[in-house]
Formats: structure tokens, C-alpha cells, sequence
């Protein structure tokens, strides 16, 4: 599991504050979303809600957590963890900063081709 | 898994069902449950859920995930051996095994047999028939629901609770309803003759067809059903045909394996079946010659079956009072007890108010109550439940009885809550999720839980039919010590301050930034959330017009987006259509930008215009853009501002026209498009009282009359219907337009985000509104002057300005180069 491929998705500044973008490609034919906070954190997860896969890149960012569109589900950034009392979680993704380049850590074997 | 080995009793639960695996929970909970290893046998492939919720999931209130009581990760965690899909076949008390229907053969040590009943099945020709079905596990309502989308006719035989919620759910999904009752009236054993009526009454006006006195004979059909014949020659179509007559104890397996059974299988006090190592609970159960239909019971079962498996040898079963309820959303109605006087010494007391639709019986017996019919107002219920269960001499408090708790008890107003302090903490005040005052009280202590909103979430009490709500509020004050009561509901869980400090404060300190706002009123997270971002957002650009800066990232995907996110991901786009008039070349327009870019739907909308659904989110900017050249702008359909203006065709056409409402409707839609608003506003303009536009259910309606134009407000033809308030009738278009402005502009100075105009005015009164806008002639030309001034900030098509690169990042995808 260690050998992770890193994928460049362009500069911070490609990303709202407080807001996501989805990527082009996806992971294991799931979608990814790269978040960022309004402290300039960012994240990536599978863009989908563990309820009923609403499209979490189209929520509402407030401090480290994404409001999911679709019910209202509040998922943490960091963890992909749904708050309570909803139960469920989501697919984080490995993402690094590098002279201002976001990269996305891709498993080798699913890396696209 | 190495059985042999275990040290542990086994205990076989057959049945994965309501009573079985609540046994089970209450089981866990006690220290003598640690001697057992558990098997449960369910017939049906699924977990164990909530059957209850089954009308919830067939009206679309709920879905089966949400009434989904534990997961398969619970069993993992208690070590539970659950096997789904495979029946038990046979108890073999000589080897003591159980057998299961694929094979799986299991040494047993105590068995609970919890096999629920089965729906009675008479022998109908026809039944069976594909399209034909009952209603009790999800597979009767996975078959409910795929007819509901192919087909259009269900009849549904019994007019009893679950023939009515089956109907319901039905005429939810769209089918058009009859309902076969063998009776004279629906749910006669729960209701008398006159409560049954008015539910009929009720019903029939929610377009339920009733059969009364109806016997089937046959359901017709070849390959599916086609319609049921009734013996007294009435014949009715149908595509669907639910059969929900009743049910019977299920005891094939008890009685196979020589267990005493009757009706069902026969338990004593200790929930022990003919064999002490054998144990039953549930609706297969009889218990002194009596057996069960709703869980409430089920629960005191589970306890006592449970205490006595843990090896408690003093816990003993007793059948308490039980009160009936039909989880129809508007219909309410209960019942405990006698229906009706029974002998000579019996008195019954009745009230009826057949214009309110309210109907009330109790039955009084050597000064107790034995029997209580609630129609219509229900809020009692539980009390008088209370006095039955209690048996309470009633006799000083008779004549005001029938009258409700606050009257007979002489509360002070405001009092007139149930009385929970003094319930035991055993006492049960969910029955649809079996939670007692112990459970809600331990939680709301123990997480610090503050809101209803927040007890449901984490004790489930009074989030399936609602109907113990006013307990659990009431024992959330007792709990908090009344703190609830008093504090106006704050905006969300960030602050303390409601909705209209904020607004006032927003304007008196002159607050023009959300940090501001929020620094000001103390919040305790910094950014906010969810809930207040939205609302702050849009009480600073109602305040600040021109000045603030909206925060895109403050809005709902709708509203950033400009268009309506769909189920898919893929979004929805309405332009506007002034007044619900166009032209050929907006026709042609829309036709061209459906073709070009592959749109799956187009659908004339509820509100007169045109809908393009499965957009894109990536073909937003250019379908606008196209739009927009032929001079097209967006309809707002997804935001908290003016959406439709509907008009009919008035005097211009039509022979019964006295004004050109289309016309006005156009004036009034050119005005107030664009701006933001606290919830959506609707219009319309009717050219004469028969109402064509239906303007009499609108945000704002306007109803020519040959002296001039009625103002209506506050309507609403959504989730509760309401009609709409006259406000004033006046000479001329300019007075129309004059008063429009000004009633946007209090609504939107005055309103709660997320309140649409009905609750608004439900809230503050039309005298208040009144006296706003009639009234103060000089306050009225004011407000309308600052609607228009904020309308020249609020009047720029948001697509146009996309369609020319505006936010393009949110509608393209990372990375923006295909080969980064
Ligand atoms: C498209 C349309 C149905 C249609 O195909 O005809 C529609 C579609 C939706 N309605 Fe509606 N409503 C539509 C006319 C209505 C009407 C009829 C009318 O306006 O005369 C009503 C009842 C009248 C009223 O509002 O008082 C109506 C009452 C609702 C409600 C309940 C509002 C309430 O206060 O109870 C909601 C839910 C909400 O707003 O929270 C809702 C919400 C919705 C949403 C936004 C649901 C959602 O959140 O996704 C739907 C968006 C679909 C989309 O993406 O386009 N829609 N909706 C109609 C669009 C009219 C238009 O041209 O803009
Ligand atoms: C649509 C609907 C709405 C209802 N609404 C209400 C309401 O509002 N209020 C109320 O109080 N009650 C209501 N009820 C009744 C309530 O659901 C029942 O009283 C309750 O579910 C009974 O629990 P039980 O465990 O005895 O039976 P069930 O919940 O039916 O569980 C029995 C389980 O045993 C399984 N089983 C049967 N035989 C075998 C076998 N041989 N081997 C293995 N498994 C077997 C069955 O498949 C079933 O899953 C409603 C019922 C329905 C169907
Ligand atoms: S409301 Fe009056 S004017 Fe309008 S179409 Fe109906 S009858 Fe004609
Ligand atoms: S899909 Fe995210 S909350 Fe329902």
C-alpha cells in the first residue's frame, strides 16, 4: 500500500476559500473533491456522502467540516466522519502541498492510466 | 467458530423481527445476559427494522435505511450469530435443535420463539395473482412501490389501521385509491360509529374512494389483477390489489413441536411457553386468552422475557390499557378502552363540533374511566390514557372531563402541558420506539442535549409518528428546568440569538460583515455553520444593499450554482416567462439550446413556464448563454426570491375579464424579479374572482374585480395549505405595484430566514400587516421606496453574467489542464 502515486491538480489558488472542486478523475471509479478551509486547510475526500452519495464538493464549508447538499449531513474534513447522531463515513484521500502545487496521492494500481 | 467449546448457554431467538430482537436489546443491558451465546434465525433477508415505519417508507417519508433498527456491524459487535433469509423448520425438543429451512441445524438451551403473525388470507379466488399482495414485511412494500410506478388503480381491501395507512401510502405515490370495507364504518373496532364517519369523511376528501359494507368475492385477471368483485354486484378495476384484513398469530413451528398452543402460543406471566426452556414474545403470543397487535405491550414483554432468561424469577407480564393511533399526516385520532357504554351503569359523554371536525367520547364506569374516542384533537390522549391505566376516581372532575385536562384540571394557561414530572421513569412515552422517561432523561443529561430536534435524533422518542411530541418536549423542560420554554429559538446551535436580535442588531450597530455580526453576538463558532451562514448572508444584503458583498460560499448549491441540483448531480434550468406568456422565437430558442446540448426533459412547470431538466453542470454557462441571446434570464426556480408570477388571460381575451391581469402580472413580475428574499415568493393575478391563477393560495395574489384590484396575502398552496388574508382592494395598477413593493419590502425586513410569507403572517397577525401597509399610508411609501432601491442592486441576470466567465471555476473540474 505503499507505493502511492502523486498526481498534480494545479495550484491552491485553483480552489475557493471555503469551497471544492471536483477532480477530473476519479478513484476506484468514485469521485474525488478537493475542499478548502477558510483557514486555508485542505483536504480531499470521495465526493460522496456516506447517506446517499450527495455530491459533498456542492455543500457548504465551515471550519473543517462540508454541509452534504442533498440532507443536510455534517461530514468532518480530516476524518470523512459523519457527526452525530448521523453515522457513516467517507473516503479521505491523500493530498499534499508543494511550491504552491496541490497533488492528490493515488494507490499505484489505480492511478489512471 | 468454535461452539463446542463455549462455555456459554445457547439461546436460539426464531424470529428477527420487533419483539424478538428487542427481547434481545433488553437482554444485553442486563448482567445476566453475559451467560448466553446468541443465534437469531430471520425469515426475511434484511436486518431487523422497524415495521412500524413500513407506512412511513410506502408514503415516502421515510426510507428503508432510516428505519433500519440495528445494522449487521451490531450483530458483529454483540456477538450475535444472525442468519437472514432462511426460516427455522422444525424444533426438535428430543435432540434439542432447532432446523432451519437451507439445512443449519443448532443445539439449542433456551429458545424464543418471536415469529410475529401472518396477514389472514381468506380463501379469495384470485389472490395471488401477481399484483395482488398484503401488507407486512418490505417486500409487500417493494411490491406496493413498483406497481405505483407502472400502474395507476389500487384497491385495498380493510379499513382497519393497516388498510388505511397501505391506502394512504398508496394515494402518496400517486395511484388513485378505493378502499373495500366489510363494515358499515372504517377501523370499528378502535372507533365508534360517529369518530368513524368523520375519518371516512376526512379521507374521502383526500380522494380515497370508500366501499363500505363491501364483501369480496373475487379478484378478476388473468395474468395480473384486474379488478375486485364485490357480492353485492359492485365491480371496481384495479391494477393493484392490497389484501389488509387482519392477522393471525403465527404458530406453525409451536405447534409442530407439541407446545400448548390456542389462538396463539400459549404463555403464562413469565412470558414461558408449555416448555420452561422455551420462551415466546410478540404478536405470535397469547397471554390469558389475549393477543396483540401493536408493540406497546410487545415492549413490557421483551422486558419481562428478558429478565426472566437473565434469571430474575420475579419479573411477571401484565396487559395494561393500550391506546390506537393512525399515522396518517392530518388525521388524528385515538382511542383507549370501551368504545362505547356497556351495561346499564356505564355513562358516555360526548362532544361534537362537525364544523371544526372535532369529535369527543369517553365512557365512564363507577366513577372511573374505562373509555376514551379522540377526533381531531388529540393532545389529550395520553392523559386520559393515564386516568384509564390508573384507574383514577373521576368522579369530582366528571362533567369537565370530556372538555381536556386544562379544564378539568382548572391549569393556569399556559400550563396545560402533560404532567411528566410525576411519571415514574419506567413510564413509557414513545410506543413506536419503546423509549421511557428513564431513556429521554438519561440522554438529555448525560449528551447535554437542549433541543426536540436533538432528543429525537439521539433517543428516536418521537421521531416516528410525532405523536408523544408535547411529552418529550414536556420532559425537556422538566429536564433543562423549564429553560426551553422560555428562550425565543436561537438561529442555530453557534448563538444564543434568535432571529430578530440579530436583524435588529444588524441594523442599530451597524453590522455589515458576517465576522462582524457574529463577533457581536458572541457566537461559538467562529465560522459558523450551515444553518446561520445562509441567514446572515441574506440579513446583511437585506440591510446593506449595494454596500455588502454576497458570500457565494453562504449559499445553498442551488442558489451559487443559478440552477436546481437534481437528484443525478445533473441541475435543472427555468428561465423566466413574464407573467407565463412567450413568444414563438423564446419557444424556438429553448427548443434549440434542449436539442444542442442533449437535454433529457423539458416540462411545462406548476408555475407557467418551462423547465429544462438533466443539465449539465458543465453545459450551465453555455446554455445560459444561449438563453440569453435571445434575450431570456434566469427564473430564479432555485432561489429564496420572487420564482413565478402566474396570470390567466383576463380582459384581453377572455369574456368574464374585468383588468388585464396578464398584463399586471407581467408589471408586477418586472418589479420584483432579482431580489432576495427570506424564503421563495410566489404571485399571481386572477382577471375575476373565478380565479383562474389561483391567486387566492399565493405569497401575493391580486384578483381583479370590475372597481378595481382585491390584494390577498400570505397564501400558500405547499406543505400546509393555507388561503390567503385579504389586505385591501384598490383603484389602480400604481396602488397594485405600491403595495406589492411595500409587502416585499416588510416580509424581507421582517421575516425569519427560511419563513415563507403564510407562517410569517400566522405569526405576526394580518392586523400587524395591516397596519403596516394600510394604515400608514407614509410608512407604507417608504418601505416601498427602499424595495426599490435595493431592486436596482438585485436586477442583473446572474446567467448572463456566468455565460461571460463569472465564477467559472464552479463549473469546470480540477485539473483545469487535461495533461497537468
Ligand atoms: C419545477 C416545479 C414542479 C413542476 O414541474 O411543475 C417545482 C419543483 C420543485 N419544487 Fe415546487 N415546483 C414547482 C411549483 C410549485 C408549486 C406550484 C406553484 O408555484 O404554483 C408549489 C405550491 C405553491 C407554493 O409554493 O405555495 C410548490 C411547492 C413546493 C414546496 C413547498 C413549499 C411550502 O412552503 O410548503 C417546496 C419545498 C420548499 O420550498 O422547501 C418545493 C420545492 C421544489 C424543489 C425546489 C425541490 C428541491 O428542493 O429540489 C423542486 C425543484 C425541481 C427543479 O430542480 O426544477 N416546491 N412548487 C414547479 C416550478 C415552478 C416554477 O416555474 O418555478
Ligand atoms: C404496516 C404496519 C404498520 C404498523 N403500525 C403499527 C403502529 O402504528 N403501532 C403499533 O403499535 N403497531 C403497529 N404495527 C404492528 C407491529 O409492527 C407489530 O405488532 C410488531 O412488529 C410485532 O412484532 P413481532 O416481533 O411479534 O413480529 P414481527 O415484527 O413481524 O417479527 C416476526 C419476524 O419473524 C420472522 N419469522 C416468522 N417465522 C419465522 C421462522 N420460522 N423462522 C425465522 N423467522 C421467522 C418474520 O419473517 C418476521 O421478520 C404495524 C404493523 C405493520 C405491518
Ligand atoms: S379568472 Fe376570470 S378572466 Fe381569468 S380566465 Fe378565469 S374567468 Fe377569465
Ligand atoms: S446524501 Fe448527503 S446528507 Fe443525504
Amino acid at each position: 500500500m505503499h507505493d502511492v502515486v502523486w498526481k498534480k491538480i494545479g495550484p491552491l489558488s485553483n480552489i475557493p476559500v471555503r469551497g471544492a472542486r471536483r477532480l477530473c478523475f476519479g478513484l476506484g471509479g468514485k469521485p474525488i473533491a478537493v475542499f478548502r478551509t477558510g483557514e486555508d486547510k485542505f483536504f480531499a475526500l470521495v465526493d460522496e456522502c456516506p447517506h446517499k452519495k450527495g455530491p459533498l464538493s456542492e455543500g457548504i464549508v465551515s471550519g473543517n467540516t462540508i454541509t452534504c447538499p442533498l440532507h443536510n449531513w455534517v461530514i468532518g474534513l480530516d476524518t470523512g466522519i459523519a457527526a452525530e447522531p448521523d453515522e457513516g463515513k467517507t473516503q479521505t484521500v491523500p493530498v499534499k502541498l508543494e511550491n504552491g502545487e496541490l497533488y492528490i496521492g493515488l494507490e499505484l494500481e489505480r492511478a489512471p492510466a | 467458530m468454535n461452539m463446542i467449546s463455549d462455555p456459554r448457554e445457547h439461546l436460539v431467538v426464531i424470529g428477527n423481527g420487533m419483539a424478538g430482537m428487542r427481547t434481545v436489546e433488553e437482554l444485553l443491558k442486563l448482567p445476566g445476559g453475559k451467560r448466553f451465546r446468541i443465534t437469531v434465525f430471520g425469515a426475511e433477508p434484511h436486518v431487523n427494522y422497524n415495521r412500524i415505519m413500513l407506512s412511513s417508507v410506502l408514503a415516502g417519508d421515510k426510507s428503508i435505511d432510516e428505519i433500519v433498527i440495528n445494522s449487521r456491524e451490531w450483530y458483529a459487535e454483540n456477538e450475535i450469530n444472525l442468519i437472514t433469509g432462511d426460516a427455522v423448520k422444525k424444533i426438535d425438543r428430543e435432540t434439542r435443535t432447532v432446523i432451519s429451512a437451507s439445512g443449519v441445524e443448532v443445539r439449542y438451551d433456551k429458545i424464543l420463539i418471536a415469529t410475529g403473525s401472518r396477514p389472514l388470507a381468506p380463501p379469495i379466488p384470485g389472490l395471488g395473482l401477481p399484483g395482488t399482495c398484503a401488507f407486512r414485511d418490505i417486500a409487500d412494500v417493494d411490491k406496493m412501490l413498483a406497481a405505483a410506478k407502472t400502474h395507476k388503480r389500487a384497491v385495498v381491501i380493510g379499513g382497519g389501521l393497516l388498510g388505511l395507512e397501505a391506502a394512504w401510502g398508496l394515494k402518496q405515490r400517486g395511484m388513485s385509491v378505493a378502499l373495500v370495507h366489510l363494515m358499515p364504518t372504517l377501523m370499528e373496532r378502535q372507533l365508534d360509529a360517529a369518530a368513524g364517519q368523520l375519518l371516512q369523511r376526512d379521507l374521502d376528501r383526500r380522494g380515497i374512494a370508500f366501499f363500505t359494507d363491501g364483501q369480496t368475492e373475487e379478484i378478476t385477471g388473468t395474468d395480473r389483477a384486474e379488478g375486485v368483485q364485490l357480492a353485492d354486484g359492485r365491480f371496481i378495476p384495479a391494477d393493484l390489489v392490497v389484501l389488509a384484513i387482519g392477522i393471525r398469530p403465527n404458530i406453525d413451528l409451536a405447534k409442530a413441536a407439541d407446545l400448548e398452543v390456542n389462538r396463539g402460543i400459549v404463555v403464562t406471566d413469565d412470558m414461558r411457553t408449555s416448555d420452561p426452556d422455551i420462551f415466546s414474545v410478540g404478536e405470535c403470543v397469547e397471554h390469558r386468552g389475549a393477543v396483540f397487535g401493536l408493540v406497546a405491550p410487545i415492549w413490557d414483554q421483551a422486558k419481562v422475557c428478558a429478565s426472566r432468561l437473565a434469571g430474575d424469577e420475579t419479573a411477571l407480564f401484565t396487559s395494561r390499557a393500550l391506546a390506537t393511533s393512525l399515522k396518517i399526516t392530518g388525521v388524528d385520532v385515538f382511542s383507549a378502552g370501551a368504545l362505547m357504554a356497556e351495561g346499564g351503569d356505564d355513562d358516555e359523554i360526548t362532544l361534537r363540533d362537525d364544523n371544526r371536525g372535532l369529535y369527543k367520547k369517553i365512557v365512564v364506569r363507577d366513577g372511573k374511566l374505562v373509555g376514551a374516542v379522540l377526533y381531531g384533537d388529540v393532545a389529550d390522549g395520553q392523559w386520559y390514557l393515564g386516568l384509564i391505566r390508573d384507574k383514577t376516581d373521576i368522579r369530582e372532575m366528571r362533567d369537565k372531563l370530556v372538555f381536556g385536562r386544562a379544564f378539568a384540571e382548572s391549569l393556569p394557561p399556559g400550563k396545560t402541558g402533560p404532567d411528566t414530572a410525576s411519571m415514574p421513569d419506567d413510564a413509557q412515552i414513545c410506543g413506536c420506539n419503546g423509549v421511557s422517561k428513564g431513556s429521554i432523561v438519561c440522554a438529555i443529561k448525560d449528551k447535554g442535549l437542549v433541543s426536540l430536534s436533538q432528543v429525537r435524533s439521539h433517543t428516536k422518542a418521537s421521531a416516528s409518528c410525532g405523536q408523544c411530541t408535547n411529552l418529550v418536549e414536556a420532559i425537556l423542560a422538566d429536564t433543562l428546568g423549564g429553560a426551553v420554554e422560555k428562550k425565543a429559538p436561537s438561529i442555530c446551535e453557534c448563538t444564543d440569538a434568535g432571529h430578530d436580535a440579530v436583524r435588529q442588531g444588524i441594523v442599530a450597530q451597524s453590522l455589515k460583515t458576517m465576522g462582524a455580526v457574529r463577533a457581536a453576538f458572541g457566537w461559538k463558532k467562529p465560522e459558523g455553520c450551515h444553518k446561520c451562514r445562509p441567514a446572515l448572508n441574506y440579513y446583511l444584503i437585506c440591510a446593506w444593499p449595494g454596500e455588502y458583498s454576497d458570500d457565494s460560499r453562504s449559499r445553498f448549491i442551488n442558489e451559487r450554482a443559478h440552477a436546481n441540483i437534481q437528484k443525478d448531480g445533473t441541475y435543472s434550468v427555468v428561465p423566466r416567462m413574464w407573467g407565463g406568456v412567450t413568444t414563438p422565437s423564446e419557444l424556438h430558442a429553448i427548443a434549440a439550446v434542449a436539442e444542442k446540448f442533449n437535454i433529457p426533459t423539458v416540462k411545462v412547470t406548476g408555475g407557467q413556464r418551462i423547465d429544462l431538466l438533466g443539465v449539465k453542470k458543465e453545459d450551465l454557462p453555455a446554455v445560459w448563454g444561449d438563453l440569453s441571446k435571445a434575450g431570456m434570464v434566469s427564473g430564479h426556480a432555485y432561489a429564496k426570491g420572487l420564482r413565478t408570477v402566474k396570470t390567466c388571460v383576463g380582459s384581453e381575451w377572455c369574456r368574464f375579464g374585468t383588468q388585464d391581469s396578464t398584463g399586471l402580472g407581467i408589471k408586477l413580475e418586472k418589479m420584483c424579479w432579482g431580489s432576495w428574499t427570506p424564503h421563495k415568493v410566489k404571485f399571481a393575478v386572477s382577471g375575476c374572482p373565478r380565479n383562474c391563477a389561483e391567486a387566492t393560495i399565493k405569497d401575493l395574489g391580486v384578483v381583479c374585480v370590475e372597481a378595481g384590484y382585491d390584494l390577498l396575502v400570505g397564501g400558500n398552496g405547499g406543505v400546509d395549505v393555507r388561503v390567503t388574508d385579504p389586505l385591501v382592494r384598490v383603484a389602480t395598477e400604481e396602488d397594485v405595484l405600491e403595495y406589492t413593493g411595500a409587502f416585499m419590502q416588510l416580509y424581507r425586513e421582517e421575516a425569519h430566514y427560511l419563513e415563507r410569507t403564510a407562517p410569517w403572517i400566522a405569526r405576526v397577525g394580518i392586523a400587524y400587516v395591516k397596519k403596516r401597509l394600510v394604515d400608514d399610508a407614509e410608512g407604507r411609501r417608504s418601505l416601498n421606496a427602499r424595495f426599490l432601491y435595493s431592486q436596482k442592486f438585485s436586477q442583473d441576470d446572474p446567467w448572463a453574467a456566468r455565460a461571460g466567465g463569472l465564477d467559472a471555476q464552479e463549473f469546470t473540474k480540477l485539473p483545469e489542464l487535461a495533461d497537468a
